[in-house]
């Protein structure tokens, strides 16, 4: 266990990342698949503009609703008739509208009614209640998703990695005082808090983003603090400290890059969270301000429409769930390689 | 024990004079109060009458410390929206809530403690395999998505259950798989692991050699240590519960707090999310702490440090 540590921290950040990646041949195919899904999500979110074949904000009225490609059109069977009888409209179908249809339609026939059009390769993933594309959608849904991630775990983190840093080198006072900060906010329920800060000021990207970090700030500070609380009794950082490094110097140099291991595991798995909790909020219609695609506000939109048209909330659904999944199990193979130690604390 | 208690309570306190600032804080920086329940053609004497009333002469930190008062009483003020007192409708909804809770944490003690125990004595069987995989979509599956798409199935296309709403027994089913869902994975990897240490310990070990059967070993002796770390989770379970009611009952229309506070949302009833949020908050804290007291005095090691 020791040695282990010792060679690990030795190296650099980046080659161990890289060494990581070389025992991916051996793992099974779940994980290939879930990185393949990773790459395919921070892509397309990165060149929506390129791959998406529609714009995700425009609609085309007559194209309301559309099943996704791969399925055909719905019809039944009608009566043609002089005037359909009341309640019978579902068999039967007057003469003037039936020759509207086929021409040659006459009394006593049956004609086939065209209950819902059938998917078109325009729209892979069909259309939405406004004529818009689903898969556009996603594809820019992922944008925000990304971007979303990425700042709140950059600030997120930096300020939980800056504190925890702090308050496992430093400990009594200021760790105290930092550690009950983070059990409050442990026990803060902040999709309450996220909907308070809508009502009184509105649904903006920033309510999102600040909500985010205030969730995440702490699972960081938490982690590393344990982390440094070991490393600092260290031989390396006393020969350090007698050696006349400065604070910060000893902080930035020599406890950082051993913590870095822990960052990058943390990291993996609050986006997964962070992800979730969006998509939660964008559901309750208190995340990203429409028109802007959500995820989670678009299986919002669907919910209204469930019985004849399912794709609409299906679809962001599934991106959400394997976009999740692919983190959770990209994550939990990172702890192994990189940290297995984290693996009792989850 | 006394330190510990001690400890959270303080915590729980601070948590909740947080929870009460923010609020507090995001009610004055929405603007007057004023605009909202005085219309348009109201003089200068009526604001100022009002404002009295309101106590908005004061200085802010009176304010607050009349705020809280009222909010520690259970005392919200009346809804901008429909006028009712916030507290009665709160308390009107109350018991649809702790319903759909109970319902939620039961499904997921039935289903998610014996896939635990059951993975941990048949490890790397089919049935470690299956509680694997329940653990990972657990973790994964935005709850509110699975519940529409349950409502697509058992409802619209098989119509077994009614979609929404709270009707007889079956109504129940879907929204408490939606609500413990979350749940029923965390219990099951709790358990799971804490049954691997347990059965790996010297005392087990010793049973073994005495000849003692596999199943007294597992009934017996490993489960009555497993079950202590999935309790103190029972708490957080609990917790998460009040609030993850939010999302199920918006998503089947139950007529519980959790839709109260999407309505508010949507009619930015801010005196009624404030009671709720607040009301929620005393929940969560309140059952938070009970059960880590609880679990102190179960348990010596935390009860003696």
């Amino acid at each position: 266990m020791a040695d282990t540590v010792l060679t690990t921290r030795g190296v650099a950040a980046p080659v161990r990342v890289l060494r990581a990646f070389r025992g991916l041949r051996q793992r099974h195919l779940a994980l290939g698949v879930s990185i393949f899904l990773l790459l395919l999500v921070v892509g397309t979110g990165l060149f929506a503009n390129w791959i998406a074949p529609h714009d995700p904000r425009k609609g085309s009225l007559e194209d309301q609703r559309l099943p996704p490609a791969w399925i055909g059109e719905k019809t039944t069977p009608k009566t043609v008739v002089e005037f359909p009888e009341p309640g019978l409209s579902h068999q039967q179908i007057s003469i003037a509208r039936a020759q509207r249809l086929t021409p040659t339609a006459q009394l006593g026939d049956t004609v086939n009614v065209v209950l819902r059009e059938g998917g078109t390769s325009k729209y892979l993933l069909g259309t939405d209640d406004l004529g818009r594309d689903t898969l556009s959608r996603i594809i820019y849904g992922a944008r925000i998703s990304l971007i979303i991630a990425v700042i709140t775990l950059g600030i997120g983190g930096a300020i939980g990695t800056a504190l925890g840093l702090m308050a496992g080198y430093f400990g009594g006072l200021i760790d105290e005082l930092v550690m009950r900060v983070v059990d409050i906010f442990l026990a803060l329920p902040l999709v309450l808090v996220a909907l308070v800060l809508v009502v009184s000021v509105g649904q903006s990207f920033y309510i999102i983003v600040g909500v985010l970090v205030l969730f995440i700030w702490v699972r960081f500070a938490r982690q590393i603090r344990g982390e440094v609380l070991q490393l600092k009794t260290m031989d390396y950082v006393a020969l350090a400290k007698v050696a006349g490094a400065s604070t910060p110097r000893i902080l930035a140099i020599h406890l950082f890059p051993g913590v870095i291991n822990t960052l990058i595991v943390v990291a993996t798995l609050q986006v997964s969270i962070v992800i979730l909790v969006e998509s939660t909020l964008s559901f309750l219609g208190a995340g990203v301000p429409p028109p802007t695609p959500a995820w989670g506000s678009m299986v919002a939109d669907g919910r209204d429409f469930l019985a004849d048209a399912w794709w609409i909330s299906t679809m962001p659904g599934v991106a959400i769930l394997l976009t999740v999944l692919s983190l959770n199990l990209f994550g939990d193979w990172l702890r192994d390689r990189l940290d297995p130690k984290l693996r009792q604390l989850n | 024990m006394q330190r510990f208690i001690a400890r959270r309570l303080v915590i729980t306190i601070f948590t909740l004079i947080l929870v009460s600032l923010i609020v507090f804080v995001m009610a004055r920086a929405s603007g007057d109060p004023r605009t909202l329940l005085l219309d348009d053609y109201a003089s200068t004497e009526m604001y100022d009458e009002l404002g009295k009333q309101l106590g908005l002469d004061r200085p802010l930190y009176v304010q607050y410390a009349i705020f809280l008062g009222n909010a520690l009483t259970l005392d919200f003020g009346d809804s901008v929206v429909d006028k009712q007192p916030v507290t009665d409708t709160i308390l009107e909804r109350l018991p649809a809530t702790l319903q759909l809770g109970l319902a939620a944490f039961i499904f997921s003690l039935v289903v998610g403690i014996p896939l635990g125990i059951l993975s941990s004595i048949k490890r790397d069987s089919f049935w470690d395999q299956i509680g694997k995989v329940v653990a990972l979509l657990g973790q994964s599956t935005p709850p509110f998505w699975l519940g529409i798409m349950m409502i697509f199935f058992f409802a619209v296309m098989l119509g077994w259950v009614p979609p929404s709403g709270r009707w007889e027994w079956n109504s129940f089913i879907l929204p408490a798989v939606t609500l413990g869902w979350f749940t029923v994975a965390a219990n099951m990897r709790i358990v799971r692991s804490s049954m691997l240490d347990s059965l790996d310990t010297e005392y087990i070990k010793l049973a073994r050699a005495k000849g003692v059967s596999e199943t007294q070993i597992i009934w017996k002796h490993a489960l009555k240590n497993a079950v202590i770390p999935p309790l103190t989770f029972m708490g957080i379970t609990l917790g998460t519960l009040v609030t993850g009611s939010i999302v199920a009952e918006t998503v089947f229309a139950w007529p519980g707090i959790g839709l109260l506070a999407f309505d508010a949302l949507r009619q930015s009833d801010y005196s009624l999310l404030q009671g709720i949020v607040i009301f929620f908050a005393l929940m969560y804290l309140g059952i938070s702490l009970l059960v880590d007291i609880l679990y102190a005095y179960l348990d010596p090691r935390i009860r003696f440090s």
